[in-house]
Order: C-alpha cells, then structure tokens, then sequence
C-alpha cells in the first residue's frame, strides 16, 4: 500500500495504492491528521487502484471524515471498484460518505 | 510484508457430501501475514475450479475478516500463540474454520454496526460482513472458532 497526494487548487488528492487494511491504516490516518493541522481541508481519497479495504481501513475512514468535519472540512471518496461498493453498501457506509465514480469527478465537485 | 513460511498441507478425506479436499495453515499472530494468508488460502481453495469474481471475493473477506479477529482480539497479537485455519473443499460449498488461542467471546453480544448510534464508531464490522457474506457461520461454545460455510453457487 502506498499513498501519494499531491494539491489541486486547495484540494489535496490523495490516491491509494494497494490494499487499505488492519496493517497500513494508520500511515493513512496519520497523513490525513498532519494534513489537517497544515491547514489542509478539502480532500479527495483515490481508490482507483486499490483492490481491497478491510473492515479496519472502512472504520480508519470513518475516524478520518470524522476528524475533517471537526476541522471544518470536507473529504470525499472514488474509483470505489463493485466490490467495495458492495462493501460500502453492506455496512451502509455509502450513507455517511460522498462518493464519486472518478477523482476527477470528485474534484469538480467540490 | 513479513516473508512468512505458510505451511500449507492438502490432503484428500472423506466427507458425507463426498470427495473433499482438506486445506490446513498455521499462522503466528502478526496482522503482516493476514495478506499473504489470504492470497495463499484463496489459490489453494479455488485452483482448478470455474469460482467467478463473487466467490472469490466472499472468500476473500471471510478469510481477511477472520483472521484479523483471531489476532487482534483473540490472540491479542501475543507472539506465542498461533492461529489454525482448516478448509474444507466440498462439491457444494467451502467450509472455513478459523481458531485462536484466545478466551472466546460471546457472539451474540456483538452489537449491528449499521444502526444509527453506531455507524461513526470506528470498530466493529468485521464478524458483520462475514455473516453478511457468508452462507452460514457458526461459533465453538468457547467463542475461539469461527465456522464459515460458503455454498458455490
């Protein structure tokens, strides 16, 4: 798993690479906290590459909006494959997130 | 990743159901093997079958689901205790069974992480999506062992 961000306007895309699960969570968490206290708070997370996301990386993203909120933010999500949209769906996860097909999508909504 | 030497053994046993394959590993309590666990397990159980996307999914979040709960909350990561997973391949269905060394818990005392109060808690989805996923699951008494059956269909 890696995580590589960069900015667009005052948007920072972070796209995800690999798996988010039980055992890299944190890293991601962490990068999202540090980004918050620079000031950062529109976000897009990626998971155009990402085949997997357990049920650690689903409460790991929860926490995370959960923290963009509080700092007046906003942090939506794309290129969920059908799997994790199902898993999305299953947990009902998809009612607390923003989800977009793209990133780019995502960065025009905003 | 943690290079692991996963023993896999496969052996051929008899089965009311009929001809069944029989898939074993033994892993230590390090959440860096549940990955390569996963890969391991999930070949070995649909190898020369015609598993569509679906099955290979279910089995794949079962597993990753079951594994986690046995070493982070069962063997609470304890570098002493292991964790035994026994597949058995049947015509009709996949049956898993994953133990740890554990206390147990009470299933039944596992709160639904969809309900309103307890959709922004960080935990607790993991036994939710393997019943969800699963076609049947069923605890040990002790609540160490869990037992997933996948029907393939």
């Amino acid at each position: 798993m890696s995580y590589t961000a960069s900015r667009q306007d005052d948007i920072t895309l972070i796209r995800s690479e690999g798996q988010l699960t039980v055992n890299n969570r944190q890293e991601l968490k962490t990068m999202i906290a540090e980004r918050l206290e620079k000031g950062e708070r529109r976000f897009v997370l990626d998971f155009g590459e990402t085949g997997y996301i357990d049920s650690s990386g689903l409460g790991a993203l929860v926490t995370i909006a959960k923290q963009v909120r509080e700092h007046a933010g906003d942090l939506r999500l794309s290129g969920l494959n059908d799997d994790l949209r199902q898993l999305f769906e299953l947990t009902k996860l998809d009612t607390l997130f923003s989800i977009s097909p793209s990133a780019s999508e995502a960065l025009a909504g905003f | 990743m943690t290079s692991l030497r996963l023993c896999i053994r496969r052996s051929a046993v008899a089965d009311p159901a009929g001809p069944a394959d029989r898939v074993e590993l033994r892993l230590p309590s390090d959440v860096d093997c549940i990955e390569e666990a996963v890969a391991l397990l999930t070949h070995h159980c649909l190898a020369g079958t015609r598993a569509g996307g679906r099955m290979r999914f279910r089995l794949e979040v079962v597993l990753a689901e079951a594994l986690a709960n046995a070493i982070l909350r069962g063997n609470q990561e304890d570098p002493g205790k292991s964790v035994h997973v026994a597949v058995l391949l049947r015509a009709p269905d996949i049956r898993i069974e994953v133990t740890d060394e554990g206390h147990g818990f009470d299933p039944s005392l596992v709160p639904e992480p969809v309900t309103p109060h307890r959709i922004r808690e960080e935990r607790g989805r993991g036994i939710f999506l393997i019943r969800h996923l699963a076609d049947q699951v069923v605890f040990n008494e002790r609540g160490n062992s869990i037992c997933a059956i996948l029907l393939r269909r």
